[in-house]
């Protein structure tokens, strides 16, 4: 334990701190800002103390309510998404090809929605989906299947779903790849000698030896899920009525369209803890699980 | 059961990755396949387990062809370099799993895989899982569990090599014996001269998917048939010379007359011999046949293998004892006649009476 101690090395962490102070910090500290104070225009704000949270977190307000309904349907998208998203990726890792050519032309078919920038693959879906025009909505109704996303909750409902699963699956598939790729051949040579059947090689092998790679996809794709923002606000507004308004487009409603800042803030931050209250708990989980194994 | 290989040849592509083996297996025998990294020795033992079906040839066991028959259906067992267990499974239920698959009652397997724990010693582990356990007591579970199964072909592919040295001489010793009360024919895989030494019974060395020859593993080592087979069954590698044999006389390629003791007692031609390490040996007082310089010195234990650049050649020698030539010096190098290796040209040993005339010329001298 003698390292050399220099305060110097104080003034080379100088620039990222500055670089912190005015990207998260400030603006952080503004939200908060809102947060406590009230106005009444004129941009003169007066202290509010926690008035927006007692509101914001009390159902039976109006804004309470709101958030309340928001968050379940976040709570509900994430798990949807999740609960689809993992056994299909985990499905077509398992048949995509491990040599040869077809390979990289699997690889690059499955990573193609990745590329796609979220507010085009918004634009691509809301044309997909119209029921006059769109290829998926009107072939729909010509079947006889009533389907209506602009008007429909269930339409609506169904077009995101399956539009975040047309999305994200490839990235579920490429990491579950990746952690099939790296069994040894020795295991499915062993697993055949004993007589294993898919199943088991699936169960006793494959699923286990995935399980890092899992643990990293659930993570991703619960926070990009639960912070989803661009694709429904292009394909539905959050509508029809409310019923696809997640917490991030209610807040930007909130802030941008009614411009009640103390709302907004006191909204962003609560929202901001449960993101990092969730990803903790799930980071703590897995931790442990992994260190219980590698002891 | 015996297990026999009729003239086995398996082709990928445009490559000869088995070459027309003939092998045989008797009950309750220890057979070595001893050869380098891609020699063959892994895709053979595929070829026997049924995992890959042999472009040309034949396997029978009892005298039944038995390519194409699933795997599942054979009495077969496998053990690895790489730990091969299943990962989730507690210890015990990963020396079951064999059995489960196979549809064995409750009470037999417990009584089955307590008796496989105890002689594995891994009896305080069952609970655990394979990622808690030690490299060798990974590999002692993927022992119990080919053990459990009680099979007739028990495949063993350099099981030892991932180990540290101490265990390995451990399992090494008693890996056979734990096989032995079930009557099934071992075949392990291994690179080693020294371990196939070791564990002795019969040894089929494999260069190139071909293999080179076939024998109980004592007198294989003695007598190599054939350059190649000299070479795999050799660590430190075989040192060899070319030479031309004219009127009793060998000379070197580079036009240099060998001693009298070194000429073969040949008809003239080209020759190529090979000694191993034991029968080079350094000359303190300067009195040996050749003269190089040191490049290396590998200590090992109680032994010296000093490697000699000799201009036309570089020979590990042997000298015994911690010595530590350092490299540049001079080293004078003598060769035991009687450990030289005659082969063709074309690799196949020739019957040479190299100790008879050292005798002679000694006697002369």
């Amino acid at each position: 334990m003698d390292k050399p101690l220099n305060n110097r090395a104080w003034l080379f962490v100088l620039p990222v701190l500055v670089f912190v102070l005015f990207s998260s910090l400030l603006p952080v500290m503004t939200v908060v800002n809102y947060s406590v104070q009230d106005t009444m225009g004129q941009n003169n704000f007066f202290w509010n103390g926690i008035a927006w949270f007692q509101n914001l977190l009390d159902p039976s307000t109006d804004i309470g309510g709101r958030f309340a309904n928001a968050l379940v349907r976040n709570l509900l998208f994430s798990f949807v998404v999740l609960a689809l998203e993992l056994p299909l990726g985990i499905a077509v890792a398992i048949c995509i090809p491990r040599h040869g050519w077809k390979v990289g032309a699997s690889l690059v078919a499955i990573a193609l929605p990745l590329l796609i920038p979220w507010n085009v693959v918004g634009t691509i879906w809301q044309i997909f989906a119209r029921a006059d025009i769109g290829l998926l909505g009107a072939a729909l109704n010509g079947l006889g299947i009533p389907y209506n996303d602009t008007q429909d909750p269930t339409s609506a409902w169904a077009t995101i779903v399956v539009m975040d699963v047309w999305h994200w699956t490839g990235m579920v598939a490429l990491l579950a790849y990746a952690g099939l790729k790296s069994i040894p051949d020795a295991f499915y040579q062993a697993a055949r000698i004993d007589g294993a059947g898919r199943w088991s090689i699936f169960r006793n092998i494959e699923l286990p030896k995935m399980q890092k790679v899992l643990v990293i996809a659930v993570l991703l794709r619960f926070m990009e899920s639960f912070m989803i923002y661009t694709e429904p606000s292009v394909v539905t507004g959050g509508g029809p009525g409310e019923s696809t308004s997640f917490l991030s487009l209610d807040l930007v409603k909130i802030a941008l369209g009614q411009v009640d800042l103390g709302n907004a803030a006191a909204m962003s931050l609560v929202y901001n803890l449960i993101t990092l209250t969730i990803c903790y708990a799930f980071f703590t989980v897995m931790t442990q699980l992994d260190r219980r194994k590698d002891v | 059961m015996s297990v026999v290989l009729e003239r086995v040849g398996l082709r990928v592509g445009e490559e000869t990755v088995i070459d027309d083996v003939t092998l045989a297996f008797e009950r309750g025998t220890m057979n070595v396949l001893l050869g380098p990294t891609l020699s063959g020795k892994t895709t053979l033992m595929r070829l026997m387990a049924g995992l890959d079906k042999p472009t040309t040839g034949r396997i029978l066991v009892d005298g039944n062809d038995v390519v194409g028959v699933p795997v599942r259906k054979r009495s077969v067992a496998m053990v690895y370099q790489q730990f091969v267990n299943y990962p989730s499974l507690s210890v015990y239920e990963n020396i079951a799993s064999p059995l489960r698959v196979a549809g064995v009652d409750r009470a037999e397997i417990e009584s089955r895989v307590a008796e496989a724990s105890r002689v594995l010693r891994l009896d305080p582990f069952l609970r655990r899982l394979p990622a808690e356990l030690s490299g060798g007591q990974q590999q002692r579970t993927a022992i119990a569990r080919a053990l459990v199964k009680r099979a007739a072909l028990v495949l063993l592919d350099e099981p030892l090599a991932n180990l540290d040295y101490k265990l390995r001489e451990e399992l090494r010793e008693e890996l056979p014996r734990l096989f032995a009360a079930s009557g099934a024919i071992l075949v392990y895989a291994t690179t080693e001269p020294s371990e196939a030494l070791l564990l002795g019974g019969r040894t089929a060395t494999l260069w190139q998917g071909r293999m080179t020859q076939e024998g109980p593993t004592p007198s294989l080592y003695r007598d190599p048939g054939n350059i190649d087979a000299a070479r795999v069954f050799s660590d430190p590698p075989l040192n060899e010379l070319s030479v031309s044999v004219r009127d009793g006389r060998a000379t070197r390629v580079d036009g240099a007359a060998l001693p009298a003791h070194l000429s073969p007692d040949l008809p003239d031609g080209a020759y190529r011999l090979g000694f191993r390490v034991e029968n080079a040996n350094i000359r303190e007082d300067g009195s040996g046949d050749f003269v190089g310089k040191v490049s290396v010195t590998e200590i090992s234990g109680s032994e010296s293998f000093v490697h000699v650049d000799l201009g036309f050649a570089t020979w590990v020698c042997l000298v015994l004892g911690v010595h530590d030539w350092k490299p540049g010096a001079m080293a004078s190098v003598s060769v035991d006649p009687r450990g030289v290796f005659v082969f063709r040209q074309d690799g196949e040993r020739v019957p040479a009476t190299l100790a008879a005339r050292y005798v002679t010329d000694t006697v002369g001298a």
